[in-house]
This record gives structure tokens, sequence and C-alpha cells, in this order.
């Protein structure tokens, strides 16, 4: 019973840990994403995890960050164990798990494939979105509850942190949104507003409407990304519920579907 | 032609159809399986239930399939049917202008048959843009600037020896570029499907009409800002169109960016067919209306005449098409009385 429970807390760490990485072009957890196919803590300890992306194609910056992330977040496991991260059906997932196997470090496998390649910028611009998309659903969550555009850029940290929110997006976003302020100015006092632009500077209650319609693009373009990869994703891998008793996407993709005639109308 | 429910006749232009062939035995390699499992899983994932093929069909269906799908059962009138080679994931190409010129051959009057050349083959390329425009007489051409070539992954439009081409394109009266920007898969280091090569290039070639497929998303911001600037740049629907089904708030918001900053005559529809059907896109576009608060925002509506113009007025326009005279000419063909 003991060894069971510790199993199932370790286990349970592990998920947690996993949950913190992001894919980054989304900023959503990889393991809300589905790209964690399997993590699992061995008998001796040791940590097993496959990891596979939507497609085939998913552009390799991109897996590098995410497994990257999940290095990280298995080396602050508490127990410290060995690992194993398997990368599965992308096309540099030969390259990857032969890097991985000897012992290179990510940057050095990925330094091959992705040339020149600045990933440092890379990460800043998705920091940059991330910072943007959760400040727009806190924005349009107090813009929802009636406050004035002159209350919500006129909040501090402790107004902010006292504000609720039903269950949704800008409930979900808003601890998110606190963190990537904190992570971006450090050196804020408690009385500074908590919303600004990326570069710090206040926002006029004016200038709000426009401030918001620039953060919309941001959204546009992240949720068209999260949509996709989670199309493709379900297809790919087999999730999706049986309906109706119809044959599913599953069953197309496996050619278990018989021929028949297509569909005149 | 499609029929509105309140009876009117609406002229369509699809802009991005293929004839491709992805079957195992033209698959080259494992790239070549990769490349259309991707394409099915788009379309498995942003199509109607009762819109699926199976997958063998999806590989490689016929002419007659593909003239059903467009034109009988579907309501394109014209359709632009673009040719993307990949020959190094497909032994006889995904889909080459031999064979949609070969189907357009049986319906002269249904297609424009554009063609593809890669500017990474130097000389070559040159020479085989005189070869499109003598053999086939082509309008227009489709860029798919993240196709491999034997080392390269990938090409940008304001690449050298993309420049000559383009030369050479406005020289011969090669007027509409086609170029996908898309979501981001490969290449390695750089991002080929970037849309800022967009912005010079479309400059630099005033006379050129850049059609960019869909609409550089999820690059939409920067797509916009460049179409906005660019009097000779035009966004593609396809890919953005199927979320009006699985996530219609969510074109909701892209249709009324584009229509903020490109404007009702820069839009293009396109099925993107195979990958889905024409008919239950643009019945749902004819249906749709943009949620309130997202048109208030924007100040756009999408109004009926707009509609008639991004499903084929648009298009017409680019590639001369005498909407009444084809009209006429294809109310006279024998096939739109199997149509009904």
């Amino acid at each position: 019973m003991a060894t069971a429970s510790v199993s199932g807390s370790r286990e349970k760490e592990l998920w947690r840990r996993l949950g913190e990485v992001n894919d980054p072009e989304l900023d959503e957890p990889v393991t809300e994403m589905g790209f964690v196919e399997r993590a699992e803590v061995m008998v001796d300890g040791s940590v097993d995890v496959d990891f596979r992306l939507p497609t085939y194609w998913c552009s390799p910056n991109f897996a590098f960050l995410m497994l990257d992330g999940v290095r990280k977040a298995l080396d602050q496991l508490s127990w410290a164990p060995d690992y194993r991260v398997k990368l599965h059906d992308h096309m540099f997932a030969e390259e990857v798990n032969r890097g991985m196997a000897e012992g290179k470090t990510f940057g050095d496998i990925f330094a091959v494939l992705a040339e020149d390649q600045d990933l440092g910028a890379l990460r800043e611009t998705f920091r940059v979105k991330a910072f943007k998309r959760r400040q727009e659903a806190v924005l349009r969550g107090l813009k929802a509850h009636g406050l004035t555009d002159r209350e919500i850029l006129g909040m501090d940290l402790p107004a902010y942190d006292v504000a609720r929110f039903e269950p949704g997006e800008a409930a979900k976003q808003k601890p998110r949104y606190r963190a990537a302020l904190l992570e971006r100015f450090p050196d804020r006092r408690p009385d500074d507003p908590v919303f600004v632009t990326w570069e710090g500077q206040r926002i006029a209650p004016g200038a709000l409407s426009a401030h918001l319609a620039e953060l919309r693009g941001v959204r546009i373009n992240m949720e068209f990304n999260g949509a996709l990869c989670r199309g493709l994703k379900q297809t790919r891998y087999k999730e999706l519920d049986v309906v109706d008793g119809e044959p599913t996407l599953v069953d197309f993709i496996m050619d278990r579907v018989p021929a028949r005639t297509a569909p005149t109308a | 032609m499609y029929r509105t429910p309140e009876g009117k006749d609406i002229f369509v232009v699809d802009g991005h159809t293929h004839f491709w062939d992805g079957s195992p035995e033209n698959q080259k390699n494992i790239h070549g399986k990769q490349f259309i499992e991707c394409f099915y899983a788009y379309h498995t994932g942003l199509s109607p239930k009762e819109q699926l093929w199976e997958k063998s069909k999806f590989e490689k269906y016929s002419a007659d399939d593909l003239y059903r799908d467009l034109f009988i059962d579907g309501p394109d009138d014209v359709a632009i049917v673009q040719s993307t080679y990949l020959k190094d994931f497909y032994k006889n190409g995904f889909n080459t202008i031999e064979r949609n010129a070969e189907v357009a051959k049986r319906y002269p009057e249904r297609f424009i048959v554009n063609g593809a050349f890669d500017p990474r083959d130097g000389e070559k390329a040159l020479e085989y843009i005189h070869f499109l425009k003598e053999t086939y007489n082509v309008k227009g051409v489709k860029m798919y600037t993240a196709e491999w070539n034997g080392a390269s992954k990938g090409w940008k439009l304001t690449d050298p020896d993309a420049y000559k081409c383009f030369e050479l394109c406005d020289k011969l009266g090669i007027k509409n570029i086609h170029v996908h920007k898309g979501p981001t898969i490969l290449p390695l280091s750089k991002d080929a499907f970037d849309v800022h090569d967009v912005d010079h290039a479309a400059t630099d070639f005033q006379n050129l009409n850049w059609i960019i497929e869909h609409c550089g998303l999820p690059r939409l911001d920067d797509f916009c800002w460049i179409a906005t600037q660019e009097t000779n740049v035009y966004g593609g629907l396809a890919v953005a169109l199927p979320f009006i089904h699985a996530r219609p708030r969510y074109f909701g918001e892209v249709i009324a960016e584009l229509l903020f900053w490109l404007g009702p005559e820069k839009i293009l529809f396109g099925s993107d067919y195979a990958i889905w059907t024409p008919r239950w896109l643009v019945e749902k576009f004819w249906a749709y209306q943009i949620p309130e608060d997202i048109a208030a925002e924007r100040g756009v509506q999408l109004t009926d005449e707009i509609k008639e113009k991004i499903l084929g007025l648009n298009a017409a326009r680019l590639y001369n098409i005498d909407v009444e005279a084809k009209k006429k000419a294809l109310a006279s063909s024998p096939f739109s009385i199997a149509a009904e």
C-alpha cells in the first residue's frame, strides 16, 4: 500500500510538472493539448514520457522549445529520477531521439537542425504573444462585468486580486496574466497599474478600444493554431468517441470503413 | 451556379482547387505519405461528418469525382486548379499541370489551369515558365515556398532567382501569383510561410496580383497590415473558411478583420478541394452573419452584395472572366442539364 501511494503521488507530481510546460505558440499546456501521449513512473522510479505533436510537419523549433520545457520539468521532480523522453512520428524524431539517447543537450541536437535560427528571439516573441493574449482575456472579462474603461485601467494589483469571474476564459487567464505581468515587470510597485502595454506604457482610457483591437489580432492567430492543432491531434491520434454507432474518423483513418458509393446529394 | 434560398443565382469562381494523386503507389517516401495524411487530417478535422471521404478516395479521386463535386453537386461555375509538384515526395508529382490540363481539356469552359515553378532551378525555371506559357497559356501560378528541393527546404519570394522569374511572368502576362502562406509546418531554419516577403515582392511587381492563399493564417495580423498597404495583394479564404462549421464565431472574427483591413474587393473564395468540397462551404457562407458584437466592434457587415463579390466577382476580375458571357455559355452546356 505504501508503495502504491508513493507511486501515485509521484505520478501526480509528474503530471503537474508536465502541465506547466506550454506550447509556446499557443500558450496552452502541452498536457491539455494532448501532446503528452504517455507519462509513467516505472517500478525503479525512473520516468518514461512519450511525446507526440499534431503533425509530422510541426516546426522543429517549436518541438525543441516544448521538449526543452519537458526536460526542465522533469529535472525539477522531487525524487530526481532518470528519465527517457521519446518524440514520435515527427520528421526529426529519429535525429532527436538518437541525440537524446547519446546524451546530447537539446540545444546541440537542434542547433544542427535549426541552423541559424535564434531560439532566444523566438522565445521572446512567444512571451510577448502570451502576455497579450492573457491580458486580452482578462480585459474582456472585466468589460463584460460592466467596469468602465477608466476603472479597468486604474486597477492596481490588490484590486486585481479581489476580482472574481465566472468559470471561463477570463477566470482561466487571470492568474496566468498575473504571472506574465510579474515576470515581465519584476520591479513594478504594488500600486502601478495592472494593465500596461508590453513595453510598459500606461494605456489611456480613450485608447483602450484600439489596444484591444491589436490584442485581438494576436489572439486570432493563436486561436487558429490552437483549433487546428487540436483538430489534427484528435484526428491523428484516434481519440474521438464513437458517435451514434457510426464509423468514426478513426475508422476512416484506419481504413476500417467498407467502400460505398459516394453520396449523391 | 449557386442558387440562394431566395432564388438568386450567384456566380461562383473557386479560386483554389486541386486534382492530386497522393496514393501509396505514387508516394516516393515517408514524406509523401505524411503529406497526404496531414491533408487528410485537415479534411477530417474541419469537415462536417457527412462530408467525410474514405482515405483511399481522398488519396486519389477520379476526374469524374472532381467534376461532379465542383460543378454538378457543387456550385462552382469556374474552378482555378492549382499545381503543386512536390517531386521530392511523389514519383509522378503530387498535382502536376499535366494532370490538371488533362481534365481541363475535357471541360475547357470550366477550368483555369495554373502552373508552378521553382526559382531554385535557376535558368531551367525560366525556360519552364516559357514552356508553361506556350503550352498551357497560363494566367497564373501557384508558389509553394516551403517545397523541398534537394538540400533546400524552402525559399522566399524575395530571393534573387525568384525575382528573375517574376520579371518573366510580368513580361509574359502571367499576372496572378497565388502564394501559399498557411499554417506553420516545416521547413528547418526559416519560416517559409512567413508573409513579410510578400510585402517586398508586391511593391516591386506592381503589375502582378499577389493572391495570398490561407490569408497568411496564423499570421493574419501581418498579412492584413501588408495587404492594406499594397493595392495588389489579395486574400484567399481556403482553410479559413471551413472554420465556419467547426467554430463559426471564430470565423466571424477572421472575416471581420479581413473586411476591415482589406475591404470586400480583395477577398477570394477557395474551397481547397479535395480537402473540402465547395457545396457546403458556399451554402454555409451564404447563410452566415458575423456575430453582432464583432460586427459592431469592427464596423463591418457581411452583406449579400459582399458575399457575391467574394464568391466569384473578385476572382472573375483578376482572371478577366466576362461573367455575363460565361453564364450564357455555361447555361447552354449539356452539363448544366445533368446538374438539375
